[in-house]
């Protein structure tokens, strides 16, 4: 069995011409994940750059308006850029500049991992190029415009379905065509080892803070993590220290679209079957023939029809959920949020809220859920309204 | 010697590529007739995948297109049961992984054996995860084409111990698609492979013109041609057959 596997899924599937490149960042990972220097220097950006640790806050008025479990909402929204996205990025950026590389190149749908990339990009003097699928160019306008403010370039892709999977397409064949002084930044736990890896442990300070702030707010561990999952990296930062906490129950929630009995949906656990795309082995929604298939979710960020490989692991040992969450479900959330305690989320984060909104009735008073809201939903806000109908545009 | 080896023994190898189904699997069959008749050493039928990370826009839209017209995995090898008794050539199919591994790796090249494909041609399946397809291939005898690329560097040696068939040499950055120039020194490139494996080596990417196609030969035992031919299929459509036989004939005459 090849490097970076999680059961049967993972693996290293990509042309030789990355090889190389992906042997020396596993290299330099490896090398600088246990630098005291390293982590030092990470540990001070995400502290005074983007403002770690996030709060756990306890959502009191949905708690008692739900009438179950205790709900706390851990506030990726509150970092700098936005989302949990930040985490991540800081630390490839860091370790891309450590690494001699003076470029980064990176995918994105919603437009959050290519804001956060942009951003520490700028930051660190690095040039920085994004790629985003044309539907997606259109559905987030504000955020192109955000990552040109920010000194990127950003290429409209047009190829397939124009959305985040063909934006992946691309910045891989990017990276073939310039690979001495580039590093893609990839921006969930997918694609070839070591990014699922090194993702998951860039992103794991989410998980980390939890336990720590729910130990000292409750002197207990909860009882359920929950949080959306298209790639997977902001569920993947919330699951991965409770993993061995076998009474903490972990659910992902994925985006249904018009829901998993219909073709506009990007379901993947729900709908989707074994596969290799994107460098790994994991799940997909395809056809019977492999070819991939062009999935739908209201939600930019997990419109892509694959699964980090740890979680397809997660799955088949059933150590993890996963739920789907339509469209509807999602938008009802997004308004109950912002109503219910101020917060407006992001729409991706919205089908992790939904979710609770559905369980916490259903548990007893004295459990806790820890909701991760990987984003805040200014971006969203236009989108929603014309959802609703309403003459809106950015 | 299998009838890849072979296909290096009539003077240097000329290797065109088509995508199947493209515009549709009938234009397909005539082409492959004409590619045979006209001098193709071995042909790399593609079978087209939504989602070719390898491939630059010309391809990528055969793709696009092929799928619109209805090519499935199975209709190319009914099409393939029909034309394959008529080419002496040697046939390759080129696609990537997961239309393989969906289709069941064992089944593909069980199918591959029954209808005289020699062998696949999967980019996207690094040195390092070859076991996914390599059992399957060795059962079947259906050649696994390994690659070699400018970054490959201290990896040409242990590529080229394991290679059989012929070394697909990749001889640019960057995804597949017509170049002017190739800058990469291609002769070096072989000389490493050859010094640890005597195998034909093949260069592809980027190359469309006679002129490309002799200078590749000066170190190569043959060439590769995807794009090129693709375009033809694009500007043509339904007529392209004695475009592409046209060309396939000066390609092969230019390297004979």
């Amino acid at each position: 069995m090849s490097k970076g596997r999680f059961g049967r899924h993972g693996g290293q599937f990509v042309p030789e011409i990355l090889m190389n490149a992906i042997i020396e960042l596993e290299e330099a990972y490896e090398k600088y994940k246990n630098d005291p220097d390293f982590i030092a220097e990470l540990n001070t950006l995400l502290a005074e750059y983007a403002g770690r640790p996030s709060l756990l806050y306890y959502a009191e008025k949905m708690t008692k308006d739900l009438g179950g479990a205790k709900i706390y909402i851990k506030r990726e929204d509150l970092n700098h850029t936005g989302s949990h996205k930040i985490n991540n990025v800081l630390g490839q950026v860091l370790l891309a500049k450590k690494m001699g590389k003076t470029r980064v190149i990176a995918e994105t749908g919603a437009g959050q991992h290519g804001v956060a990339t942009a951003t520490a990009a700028a930051l660190m003097g690095m040039e920085c190029e994004i790629f985003m699928g044309k539907e997606d160019t259109d559905r987030q306008a504000l955020n192109v415009y955000r990552m040109k403010l920010l000194g990127a370039k950003v290429n409209a892709v047009t190829s397939g379905t124009m959305t985040l999977k063909d934006a992946v397409n691309e910045t891989f064949r990017e990276w073939t065509t310039r690979i001495a002084d580039t590093h893609y930044v990839i921006g969930s736990v997918m694609g070839p080892h070591p990014f699922p890896a090194m993702v998951r442990d860039f992103q794991s300070v989410i998980g980390k803070e939890i336990k720590s702030q729910i130990l000292e707010k409750e002197g207990r561990l909860p009882d359920v993590v929950m949080a959306c999952v298209g790639g997977g990296s902001n569920a993947m930062g919330a699951f991965y220290e409770f993993i061995e906490d076998k009474d903490v129950q972990l659910i992902g929630c994925e985006g249904a679209g018009k829901g998993v009995d219909t073709d506009r949906t990007a379901a993947t656990i729900a709908t989707g079957t074994d596969g290799i795309f994107h460098g790994m082995h994991s799940y997909f929604c395809q056809n019977e023939y492999g070819q991939i298939a062009p999935v739908y979710s209201i939600s930019a960020g997990l419109d892509y029809p694959g699964i980090g490989p740890e979680h397809a692991a997660l799955h088949d040992s059933g150590r993890a959920k996963y739920v789907p969450i339509t469209d509807d479900e999602a938008v009802n959330a997004f308004e109950y949020l912002s109503r219910t305690e101020g917060i407006i989320p992001a729409i991706e984060s919205s089908h992790a809220v939904a979710y609770a909104i559905k369980l916490a009735p259903t548990l007893d008073k004295d459990k806790i859920i820890v909701i991760n809201l990987s984003g805040r939903g200014d971006k969203d806000v236009a989108a929603i309204a014309r959802y609703r109908g309403e003459d809106i545009y950015e | 010697m299998s009838k890849i080896t072979d296909a290096f023994k009539n003077g240097k190898a000329f290797i065109p590529f088509v995508t199947a189904g493209d515009p549709c699997l009938e234009v397909t069959e005539q082409i492959l007739i004409e590619m045979d008749k006209n001098g193709a050493d071995i042909i790399e039928v593609g079978i087209p995948f939504s989602d070719p990370i390898a491939e630059g826009i010309v391809i990528q839209e055969a793709d696009i297109r092929a799928l619109a017209s209805g090519t499935t995995t199975d209709k190319i090898f009914d099409m393939l049961a029909k034309v394959r008794p008529q080419l002496s050539c040697a046939v390759a199919l080129m696609t990537y992984i997961n239309p393989v591994y969906v289709y069941g790796v064992e089944k593909f090249m069980a199918k591959c054996s029954e209808l005289d494909i020699n062998a696949v041609i999967i980019p996207d399946t690094s040195f390092e995860e070859k076991e996914v397809l390599q059992p399957a291939c060795d059962k079947y005898g259906i050649e696994n084409i390994s690659f070699v690329a400018p970054t490959s560097n201290e990896r040409v040696q242990k590529i080229a111990k394991d290679a059989t068939g012929f070394m697909y040499c990749v001889s640019s950055l960057g995804v597949t698609g017509v170049r002017s120039e190739i800058k990469t020194d291609i002769g070096k490139m072989i000389q490493l492979v050859k010094a640890v494996n005597d195998i034909p080596c093949a260069v592809g990417f980027g190359i469309s013109t006679p002129e490309q196609a002799k200078e590749m030969t000066k170190y190569a035992d043959g060439v590769i041609v995807g794009s090129a031919i693709v375009k033809i299929c694009a500007k043509y459509g339904n007529d392209c057959v004695p475009y592409i036989a046209e060309y396939v004939k000066s390609m092969k005459d230019a390297i004979r």
